[in-house]
């Protein structure tokens, strides 16, 4: 089968993307999702609070998800669920299995928007026993919201951060006792801050956990019947590498231009695959972005600058969309995001080229929230000045 | 296990030696019984290793564990072919590290040569570069042992379990053996006293792995004691495979056969094991310290690999002794047989051993009369990743839409798949057991995607005695 533009998830960003490129006159465009629904993760994410900054209202995240998917269907995109991009057989060319077979798809220009996921206890190298009940999230939230499951007992959060009081609101809705948020951040307001996950214990079932005080190393013991960890996330970018797409080393994800194109032509990357992770409305917007220079690259194929990669150093963890074109567009809502790995609550961001400072700006730096800086710089920017770099000066 | 069931022969231990015992035995005329503690077959030593189908090239020469190994390879590859378990003969790359190392490269092809094996070969280092360009700075040469191979340790006892059951083997799960004692009623049988009952049989296997030393003193024993050896393992992202080519050894010590790096048959890289005498028979807790060590010998031999994410973190329990070679001894008097002190080699040896522990027991009175209505090897689901798999089978699709709805993303296991595992021969007892035999929520989301999914589908299901998830 042939299209116009493939759409790999159909998740905030993949389906905002389709109805932009519909919008525009884009033809046969083609959205395939592996789950059993389109939505993404919002549609096992209960809470409210989805839609601010790209729909200006506010709704839950299934009404969110419903929303996309049947906006995406009325704009006359094809959204194909339970339909998996097994790989490529061709520059953009996929192969897709579904119950329906085995089917290849070639497209002028794809989107990967696969998305991210936590990093679960196993990559984060917890040690320990290998009981039930030892979960991220993702998962919990579809045990809860799609599956309704109770979780009666005792539950354990590791994470601080937004979704991890995400899914304390999950626990307490599915009968679980929350009895602790712990982080190995200095700061947050959580029942055993300073504590980190030390080991996990079990017998029949899960014990608990053993926390360690990283400023005494003192080690105590914690009783839990289930234990989330939430945040640290890490891109889906499996169709990515193996498109051959190079890969930053501080988001993971596929490097991508202001444009949100990757290394490889005519294959673009949006949402949360390069900026894990946002909230849903930022990978929307990021989606909708990509939709327009794709569809403009579909139309003429403009004569491009050489590709700036632009970098960070520590504390800042990665910097998204990591490299520019001049002349270029803007990056998604004009604005580059960042990360930091520490608290500076009066940092200042410097942008350099070789010698040249290219522009400031003041920042409050908190581990896993976003930072944004300006793109104003990317005018004084030289096309053949080499690397752009971002410091805290 | 009803209190007057009677058998010829009861297996106790339901690893990958207890059902190769099963599975020879049933060929012939024999009521068989095989208990386990357990809930699933293979769920001891037998799960969790380098799941590696050796040669024995490297055992000591003269030993039994020699014998065995090298027929147990050839026996296994056979039947691996014959009943879809998951084998690629990637071979290994013995590597030397220091010039010590390089100048022991020699013993250990001679030492290889009087195990049988012939077939080893030096390798320059340019050469060894050429064919693993990622291989850390610093090797000097290697040898090439071509017929190592990597095999699915889980698909292995579940296929001589399912042949074993299909030819009316009695397979008893989650029943501990709590006592032997000599039948009153029937000179010279035993009186096996389980959780689940009591059971008479003629006579008695013990291959209870990590407990043999415990049914052994129930039998008079003593002449080992299981020392168990924790090994802890870290298993890379799929993306990871393309880094090696073959399963990369050290040159061994004389303490421990060392970290080795070695792809997966399912597609990933596995890093380790860890070596450590422990005295809790249930502890495959993993360490800080044990995957901390792991971290920094990878490092060394693959760099590019500790870069990559982590899939899974696990320990095994090789189930050691104090001596250096299998304990396998048949008491005609009791007749009684002990296959203990397997260690870490029972997977490869698994076939070799049980041939062995059958004509030894033929030898001491137990009658053979061959059945006319063999089974044969069952056709296991195939969870390789060399081969074909469902999700890429467009003729199975097409016979059955199941097998194209992919329930797990990061293994691509179907529904099919899944409901298959699900009524099968030798069923999965909990969502555990399903991993091992689809390799459902093994990725590298560990059930971020799936597992609510899964769970659901097994609850769903009628199976006896199913237990799941948190809930």
């Amino acid at each position: 089968m042939n299209v116009d533009v493939l759409i790999a998830g159909a998740g905030p960003a993949g389906l905002a993307a389709a109805i932009e490129l519909r919008r525009l006159g884009a033809g046969r465009v083609l959205v395939v999702d592996r789950e059993q629904a389109a939505g993404g993760v919002p549609r096992h994410s209960a809470h409210t609070g989805y839609g601010l900054r790209d729909l200006r209202r506010i709704m839950t995240g299934p009404g969110y998800a419903r929303h996309y998917a049947q906006a995406a269907a009325r704009a006359g995109a094809q959204i194909r669920t339970q339909t998996t991009v097994t790989g490529w057989s061709g520059p953009r060319t996929v192969t897709l299995t579904s119950a329906g077979g085995i089917e290849t798809v070639t497209a002028a220009a794809v989107l990967l928007t696969t998305g991210c996921r936590e990093r679960p206890r196993a990559a984060r190298l917890v040690p320990g026993d290998r009981p039930h009940g030892v979960m991220t999230t993702g998962e919990l939230q579809q045990r809860v919201y799609l599956h309704g499951q109770r979780l009666p007992g005792r539950a354990l959060v590791i994470g601080a951060e937004h979704v991890s009081f995400s899914a304390m609101v999950t626990l307490a809705h599915a009968g679980a006792d929350v009895v602790a948020l712990v982080t190995d951040q200095p700061r947050q307001q959580s029942y055993a801050a300073f504590a980190l996950a030390a080991a996990v214990r079990w017998r029949a079932r899960l014990d608990g956990v053993e926390l360690a005080d990283l400023r005494t190393g003192a080690v105590r013991f914690v009783a839990c019947d289930t234990l989330v960890f939430t945040g640290d996330w890490i891109p889906d970018h499996e169709l990515a590498r193996l498109a051959g797409a190079e890969i930053d080393p501080g988001t993971r994800g596929p490097a991508v231009d202001t444009a949100l194109e990757t290394s490889v032509p005519s294959v673009f990357a949006a949402g949360n695959l390069v900026h894990a992770a946002e909230t849903a409305d930022v990978a929307a917007l990021g989606g909708r972005h990509a939709a327009r220079h794709l569809a403009a690259a579909l139309r003429a194929a403009p004569p491009r600058a050489q590709r700036i990669p632009v970098t960070v150093t520590a504390p800042l963890r990665w910097i998204s969309p990591n490299a520019i074109r001049v002349p270029g567009p803007p990056p998604p809502r004009g604005r580059f995001l960042l990360r930091s790995e520490a608290f500076r609550p009066l940092a200042r961001l410097e942008v350099r080229q070789g010698g040249r400072v290219l522009g400031t700006a003041r920042a409050r730096l908190v581990p896993e929230r976003p930072v944004h800086l300006d793109a104003g710089w990317m005018a004084r920017a030289d096309p053949s000045g080499g690397p752009v770099r971002v410091t805290l000066r | 296990m009803t209190p007057a069931e009677i058998c010829d022969v009861a297996i106790i231990g339901a690893g990958v030696v207890g059902t190769a015992i099963a599975r020879a035995l049933s060929r012939y005329d024999l009521a068989v019984v095989l208990l386990d503690a357990a809930n699933d077959v293979g769920t001891g030593t037998t799960k969790a290793n380098t799941a590696i189908l050796h040669t024995g090239f490297d055992a000591v020469p003269g030993t039994l564990e020699s014998r065995l190994l090298r027929r147990g390879h050839a026996l296994l590859t056979d039947y691996a072919a014959q009943a879809g378990i998951p084998v690629e003969r990637t071979g290994a790359l013995l590597i030397a590290w220091t010039p010590e190392q390089l100048r022991t490269l020699p013993e250990i092809t001679e030492k290889a040569e009087r195990n049988g094996y012939a077939s080893v070969r030096a390798v320059p280092a340019a050469e060894l570069y050429r064919r693993e360009p990622r291989l850390g700075p610093g090797a000097l040469g290697a040898l090439e042992i071509p017929d190592e191979s990597i095999i699915c340790p889980w698909t292995t006892p579940l296929a001589y379990a399912t042949e074993a059951v299909r030819a009316g083997v009695r397979l008893r799960l989650a029943c501990r053996v709590t006592a032997v004692q000599p039948d009153a009623a029937q000179a010279g049988s035993h009186l096996i006293h389980a959780t689940r009952g009591t059971l008479r049989s003629r006579w008695l296997v013990n291959a209870a792995g990590l407990g043999a030393d415990r049914i052994d003193a129930m039998l008079g024993g003593g002449g080992f004691t299981v020392r168990p050896r924790r090994g802890e393992l870290i298993v890379f992202d799929k993306l990871a495979r393309p880094l090696l080519g073959s399963i990369l050894l050290p040159v061994p010590t004389a303490q421990t056969k060392g970290v080795l790096v070695a792809p997966t048959v399912y597609g990933n890289v596995l890093l380790g094991p860890t070596a450590e005498d422990i005295e809790d028979r249930s502890d495959t807790a993993t360490t800080a310290a044990g995957l901390a060590a792991l971290l920094g010998a990878g490092r060394t031999i693959v760099p590019d690999l500790v870069r990559e994410e982590v899939t899974a973190t696990y320990a095994g329990l090789r189930a050691a002794t104090e001596h250096r070679d299998y304990q396998i001894r048949i008491d005609p008097g009791l007749r009684y047989a002990c296959a203990a002190g397997i260690r870490s080699t029972g997977l490869s040896a698994s076939l070799g051993i049980a041939e062995y522990v059958v004509d030894q027991m033929a030898g001491a009175g137990l009658p053979l009369k061959e059945r006319i209505d063999t089974v044969g090897p069952p056709a296991m689901p195939y969870i390789g990743q060399a081969g074909l798999r469902p999700y890429q089978d467009a003729r199975r699709i097409a016979a059955d839409p199941d097998y194209g709805r992919i329930v797990c993303h990061c293994e691509r296991v179907t529904r099919g798949e899944i409901s298959d595992a699900l009524v099968s021969t030798v069923p999965p007892a909990d969502t555990d057991g399903l991993r091992r035999r689809t390799r459902a929520m093994n990725g590298r989301c560990q059930g971020f995607y799936c597992a609510a999914t899964v769970s659901a589908m097994m609850t769903e299901s009628a199976v006896t005695g199913a237990r799941d998830g948190p809930a």
